[in-house]
């Protein structure tokens, strides 16, 4: 009996220790991009031609792959932040654009979520569904009739084109909504009985209980407005307001030996919000997917 | 939505003045090859993509929860390719994928001649990599938040009626988690056609045609300005993804 339960320990003892292997290895093809990016941007200019070269500015010869910089150097960096001003440009028009749909996507699904949370109103289940509908439908469906609008109000080819739209996004409001259903019903009672209107109720109940689910809006909207591709390839024509996202693939072809450092400063808005607000973003993704289960009432 | 409505309108007109033709524009969309190519590759897309998604994060997320001592860190990590910007991962594609790239370097050691594995059928792979490298961590999120809901009682029951650990997670988990199957699934379908960023950006506007999306269809024709087009295939798409919709949520509440 003692030895068989000891096997059984031994045996899940070894289990575990298999769990962490796997989980281990997952952990570094995870990282593995980033890491090699950040290993190339120390790299100078000759040592990035030796060893990138093949690819990137077809020098002949092979790639070499080098886990540590043989005479790392900082010079990338300093090139690209005192001597490109185009990169500049492009990531003003980055941070524009993404504050602008932030900023703009408060006003709009914070009250949106706050009434799918908190009020009965006929054809809400029909409104619920259909806002579901809109957030599965990829961008590239709803790209003619953005369009056709954009058109029309005269907006293409201006920041608007790419803000407007992503000011109204659906996820948020799925989020928000979950978070404000949670605020329990006493507390608002309460407040009515003090004589607390709606709109009181809203902005002194509802924003301030549902601050970590609008932090997690914020930084599910930050990754995914830093990293929008399909809004501006589509709106934007002019060279001088694309972001960052349109601009540095370009970059690889005009100047490879900044391509590595331009990449890693890219991602370093990104990386580090999500450093700050991990828990946020984990408890934003268990909130979209619980809103939607829910059938809403 | 009024501008939808819009669309629907015009998806049965003329190009230019405002004739009525009916159905036509969609007979042409539905007969154009290239538009035939583009939804075949979204399908098989999808359809390779989501299972291997679902099952290798949910198989992620079972981890996680018996491991105490990475918790933290795998978390990190498994969430960090999120955060990063398709922009910046395509140099970091190239380096691997070119012809004369890292990974030819490596397969070379065995003796296989490295490709350009961009411009052959083994782009698709690359782009199905691509997709699970970006949305492991999200989708085993999900997952965690699924497996926390199941109470901790019921395991301690089974266990102490001397069921094991495979019989826990038959018996107990996966019946909790069909809820969450549909949610994940649903989430990862719209992620999926997120990966058109990374495509786009590592191949252009026509890639090698293994990866040619209904994404890179849409985006060609409103370059060319085709309205019709556009509007008849949004139209129908539409319609399906309302269907997908409504079907996998009779499927959820049946199966309850």
């Amino acid at each position: 009996m003692e030895i068989h339960r000891l096997g059984l320990l031994l045996g899940k003892k070894f289990l575990n220790r298999l769990a962490d292997g796997i989980l281990l290895i997952m952990f570094l093809i995870m990282i593995f991009p980033l890491f090699m990016l950040a290993v190339n941007s120390f790299m100078g200019k000759q040592e990035l031609l030796e060893t990138c070269g093949a690819v990137l500015a077809d020098s002949g010869g092979h790639v070499r792959i080098r886990f540590f910089p043989q005479y790392p150097t900082l010079r990338a960096y300093i090139r690209l932040l005192l001597d490109s001003p185009e990169y500049f440009t492009a990531f003003w028009n980055s941070m524009i654009q993404t504050a602008g749909v932030l900023f703009g996507q408060l006003f709009a699904a914070a009250p949106a979520a706050w009434a799918f949370a908190k009020f009965r109103f006929p054809g809400k289940r029909m409104l619920w569904l259909l806002y579901m509908l809109l957030m599965l439908l990829p961008f590239q469906v709803t790209m003619v009739s953005g369009y056709l609008v954009l058109n029309a109000a005269d907006l293409m080819d201006t920041r608007a084109a790419v803000i407007l739209p992503g000011i109204f996004s659906t996820l948020p409001v799925f989020i928000l909504q979950k978070t404000f259903a949670g605020i329990p019903e006493e507390v608002i009672e309460a407040a009515r009985i003090d004589g607390a209107g709606d709109f009181l109720i809203f902005f002194k109940i509802g924003i301030p209980l549902g601050m970590p689910g609008i932090f997690s809006i914020l930084i599910l909207g930050f990754l995914e407005y830093w990293n929008a591709i399909e809004q501006p390839m589509t709106y934007l024509k002019t060279e001088s307001l694309q972001p960052l996202s349109l601009y540095l693939p370009q970059m690889i072809h005009t100047d490879a030996a900044l391509a590595f450092a331009a990449s890693i400063v890219t991602l370093l808005p990104a990386v580090l919000l999500f450093f700050c607000g991990q828990d946020n973003l984990e408890q934003g993704i268990a909130a979209s997917g619980s809103s939607m289960r829910r059938e809403i009432d | 939505m009024i501008p939808f409505l819009d669309v629907v309108r015009r998806s049965f007109l003329q190009a230019a003045g405002d004739g009525f033709v009916g159905l036509s524009n969609y007979r042409t969309v539905l007969s154009n090859e290239a538009f035939r190519l583009a939804a075949g590759n979204t399908v098989r897309f999808i359809v390779v993509c989501l299972p291997l998604l679902l099952l290798l994060s949910l198989f992620l997320a079972v981890l996680v929860r018996k491991t105490v001592r990475f918790q933290r860190w795998v978390k990190t990590g498994f969430l960090l390719p999120m955060a990063i910007p398709a922009a910046s991962v395509v140099i970091f594609f190239q380096m691997v994928f070119d012809e004369e790239g890292w990974l030819g370097q490596l397969v070379g050691l065995f003796g296989i001649t490295g490709r350009d594995w961009l411009g052959e059928d083994s782009a698709f792979w690359v782009l199905v990599g691509c997709y699970i490298w970006k949305n492991l961590g999200y989708d085993m999120i999900l997952w965690l938040a699924g497996l926390g809901a199941v109470p901790e009682e019921q395991y301690e029951a089974a266990r102490v009626q001397g069921a094991g650990e495979w019989a826990c997670f038959r018996y107990i988990t996966l019946p909790q988690l069909k809820e969450t199957v549909f949610v994940t699934g649903l989430l990862s379908f719209v992620n999926a056609f997120r990966v058109f960023r990374e495509a786009y950006l590592l191949a252009g506007d026509y890639p090698h045609e293994s990866i040619y999306m209904l994404q890179h269809l849409f985006n060609n024709w409103f370059v060319s300005l085709d309205i019709q087009k556009m509007t008849a295939a949004a139209v129908m798409l539409v319609i399906l993804s309302g269907g997908i919709l409504a079907a996998a949520e009779r499927s959820c509440k049946t199966a309850e």
